[in-house]
C-alpha cells in the first residue's frame, strides 16, 4: 500500500465540504418551497375572503378589541382546566394501576363515563341540570369543572401509560435504597412519567384551548362567545368568526412553539452525550 | 441442618460454622438467609439456599446463568419474594410470605432490611432525571431525613472514593457505562448500608470498562465492607472474596475460601463449571500443583456442616432429592 498522501487528505476534505454545501443547498430549497406553499394557500384564502365579503373597517376596529378581550378568559379557563385535568389524571392513573378493586373501580368508572359522553353535554348538564338539584355554580367554574373532568379522563390513560413506561429497574433501585412505595412514586416514578407524557399534555392543552370555546354555550365570555355576540346582531358573523379563528390559530402556533422549547428543556438528563 | 419445606425434608447448607478468613470467633452475623426457596410458576429456581455473612466479609456467588444466583441475591432484600425461608439482617428478620399481602408493619420491616442491604444492579438503574449528586443524596434526604448539606458532604466523599468528583453535576445519560456503575456504587455507599449487594455489576459493561468498576469493588472489599457479589469475574472472586459459593440448579454445591472452591473444587460439577470458565491452563497450573500455601480451610474434625458431608450424593443429578 502506497500510503495516504496529504493530497488525498486535501481532496477528501474538499469532497466533504462539497457534499456539505450540496446538502445545505438542498435543505434551503426545501424550506423555500415549503414557505411558498404556505404563502400561496394563505394568499388564495385571503383573496377569496376579500372577494366574497366586504370587510367593514370601522366595524372591525370596534369588534377586534372586543373579541381579543376574550383571550385572557380563554387562557384562564384552559390553564385552570388543564391543571385540574392533570391532577385528576394522576389520581385516575394511580387508581387504574391499583390492585385495590375499589380504587380501580372508581377510576375506571370515571374514565368510562367522561370519555363515553359528549363534552358539550357534560358542560350543559353541569350548567342546566345541576340547578334542578339545587346546586348552582357560576358559568366560569362550571365550564372549568366540565373541561377539567373531561380532559382528566382522557389524560388518565395517558398518565397510566406514562407511569408504566418508567422502567421497573427504577422502582427496584428506589426500593433497594429503602424508599417506600409512596416516596418511590412521588420522587422517582412520577417525575419520569411526567417527562414521558409532556408532549401529550402539550397536545391536550392545545386541544383544550379550542375546546374551551364550548363553554361559550353557557355564557362564559371567551373568544368565541364574543365573536358571536358582536357579529350576530349586525349580520357580520363571517368577519367576527374569521377574527376568532385567526386568534385561536395564532394562540395554538405560539403554544406549539412553547411546547417544543419545554420538551427540549425537559429532555435534560435523558440526553445522550453530545456529538 | 435439615429443614422441612412443603412437606419434604430437605438438607440445607448452612455455613454458619464455616467461617471465612476474617471472621473472628463469636462474631455476630450481618446477614442470615435461611432455606430460601423460590418458584417462578413451576420452575423451582432456588432449592433451600442458606447463607450466613459476618461483618467485613466479601462473599462471591458463582454459577452459570440461570443457576439462581441473581434470584438468591434479590431474595435477600425482597426485591424478589422468596417462596419459603427467612432473611435476617442484624436484628430485622422477615419470613417469606408468598401467599398473602403483607401488613404495614411487615412492609416497614422489609424497608428497614433494604436500608441495611443496598443493591448495585447490572443495569445501574441510576435516576435519569437527577444529576449525579442528586442521585446520591435522594435517598439519604428523603428516606433517612438527613440534612441536605450533610448528605451532600457525604455524597461528595463517596463520589471522590469512586473517582468521579468532577462528574458531580453531570446527568447519568452523559456518563460512560463504567462511570454510571461507579456512580451507582457511590449511591449505595452514601446510604451507608451494613452490606452491599452486587448483582453482576460488570456484566452490562463494555469489556474495556470492567476494570475501573472492579478496581473500586476490590478497594471496598479490602477496606472491610461487607459485600455479597454475584459475578462472572473469576479474578475478582479469587482475589477479593473471603468465601465463594458455587450455585447450580438453585443449590449451593460448594462453599469455601476461593483457594478451595476455585483452585481445588471438590465437587465435580464445580470443576466442570470452572474448567469451562478458566480454560485448561488453570486446571493444569493449580490442579497439579502441590497444595502447600493453602491450609485446609475446613478441617473435618471441627465442622459438622461441611458441604461435602451434607451432600453425600453430590455427584448425583442435582434434580434428584435424596432423603
Amino acid at each position: 500500500m502506497a500510503g495516504v498522501t496529504t493530497a488525498d487528505h486535501a481532496s477528501a476534505s474538499q469532497l466533504g465540504a462539497a457534499i456539505q454545501a450540496a446538502e445545505r443547498r438542498q435543505r434551503q430549497r426545501w424550506r423555500l418551497a415549503f414557505v411558498v406553499v404556505w404563502m400561496v394557500i394563505l394568499t388564495g384564502l385571503v383573496a377569496f375572503i376579500f372577494g366574497t365579503i366586504k370587510l367593514n373597517a370601522v366595524f372591525l376596529t370596534k369588534s377586534i378589541p372586543y373579541i381579543l378581550a376574550g383571550v385572557p378568559i380563554t387562557l384562564f379557563v384552559s390553564f385552570v382546566s388543564i391543571t385540574i385535568a392533570i391532577f385528576l389524571a394522576v389520581l385516575g392513573a394511580l387508581g387504574r394501576l391499583s390492585r385495590n378493586p375499589i380504587a380501580n373501580g372508581i377510576a375506571s368508572f370515571y374514565v368510562s363515563f367522561f370519555r363515553g359522553t359528549p363534552l358539550l353535554l357534560q358542560i350543559l348538564f353541569l350548567y342546566l341540570a345541576l340547578p334542578q338539584a339545587g346546586i348552582v355554580i357560576p358559568e366560569v367554574p362550571t365550564g372549568i369543572l366540565a373541561l377539567g373532568f373531561n380532559y382528566g379522563a382522557y389524560m388518565t390513560e395517558i398518565f397510566r401509560a406514562g407511569i408504566q413506561a418508567v422502567p421497573s429497574g427504577q422502582t427496584e433501585a428506589a426500593y433497594s435504597l429503602g424508599m417506600g412505595g409512596r416516596t418511590t412514586f412521588r420522587r422517582i416514578v412520577l417525575p419520569q412519567a411526567f417527562r414521558i407524557v409532556t408532549p401529550a399534555i402539550g397536545n391536550d392543552f392545545i386541544a383544550m384551548l379550542k375546546d374551551s370555546s364550548l363553554v361559550s354555550t353557557i355564557g362564559v365570555q371567551e373568544i368565541l362567545y364574543r365573536a358571536q355576540v358582536i357579529g350576530r346582531p349586525t349580520f357580520q358573523s363571517m368577519q367576527t368568526l374569521l377574527v376568532a379563528a385567526v386568534v385561536y390559530w395564532v394562540m395554538t402556533i405560539l403554544f406549539s412553539l412553547l411546547q417544543n422549547r419545554l420538551e427540549r428543556r425537559m429532555a435534560v438528563g435523558d440526553r445522550a452525550r453530545p456529538a | 441442618m435439615a429443614t422441612t419445606v412443603d412437606g419434604r425434608l430437605r438438607h440445607v447448607i448452612d455455613p454458619a460454622e464455616l467461617p471465612g478468613r476474617l471472621v473472628p470467633t463469636g462474631a455476630k452475623p450481618v446477614i442470615r438467609a435461611t432455606a430460601i426457596e423460590k418458584f417462578f410458576g413451576d420452575n423451582h429456581v432456588l432449592r433451600g439456599c442458606s447463607m450466613t455473612v459476618y461483618p467485613k466479609e466479601t462473599i462471591t456467588i458463582l454459577g452459570r446463568s440461570g443457576s439462581g444466583k441473581s434470584t438468591f441475591l434479590r431474595c435477600l432484600n425482597f426485591l424478589e419474594e422468596p417462596s419459603a425461608g427467612a432473611v435476617a439482617i442484624d436484628d430485622v428478620e422477615v419470613d417469606a410470605a408468598p401467599m398473602r399481602r403483607r401488613d404495614r408493619a411487615e412492609r416497614e420491616r422489609i424497608r428497614q432490611l433494604r436500608l441495611s442491604a443496598t443493591m448495585v444492579f447490572q443495569e445501574f438503574n441510576l435516576f435519569p432525571h437527577l444529576s449525579v449528586i442528586g442521585n446520591l443524596i435522594e435517598a439519604p434526604v428523603h428516606v433517612k431525613g438527613v440534612d441536605r448539606k450533610q448528605a451532600t458532604e457525604l455524597a461528595e466523599k463517596y463520589l471522590a472514593k469512586v473517582g468521579l468528583s468532577d462528574k458531580r453535576d453531570e446527568y447519568p445519560a452523559r456518563l460512560s457505562g463504567g462511570q454510571r456503575q461507579r456512580v451507582a456504587i457511590a449511591r449505595a455507599l452514601t446510604m451507608e448500608p451494613k452490606v452491599l449487594l452486587f448483582d453482576e455489576p460488570t456484566s452490562a459493561l463494555d469489556p474495556s470498562l470492567v476494570g475501573e468498576v472492579l478496581k473500586v469493588m476490590e478497594e471496598l472489599a479490602h477496606e472491610g465492607r461487607t459485600m455479597i457479589v454475584v459475578t462472572h469475574e473469576m479474578q475478582f472472586a479469587r482475589e477479593a472474596a473471603d468465601r465463594v459459593y458455587y450455585i447450580e440448579h438453585g443449590q449451593f454445591l460448594e462453599i469455601g475460601p476461593p483457594e478451595q472452591v476455585i483452585e481445588h473444587p471438590r465437587d465435580e460439577r464445580t470443576r466442570a463449571f470452572l474448567s469451562r470458565f478458566l480454560g485448561t491452563a488453570h486446571v493444569h497450573q493449580t490442579g497439579g500443583a502441590p497444595v502447600v500455601h493453602v491450609p485446609d480451610p475446613m478441617p473435618e474434625t471441627h465442622h459438622h456442616d461441611d458441604p461435602k458431608d451434607e451432600h453425600p450424593h453430590g455427584h448425583d443429578h442435582p434434580d434428584a432429592h435424596p432423603h
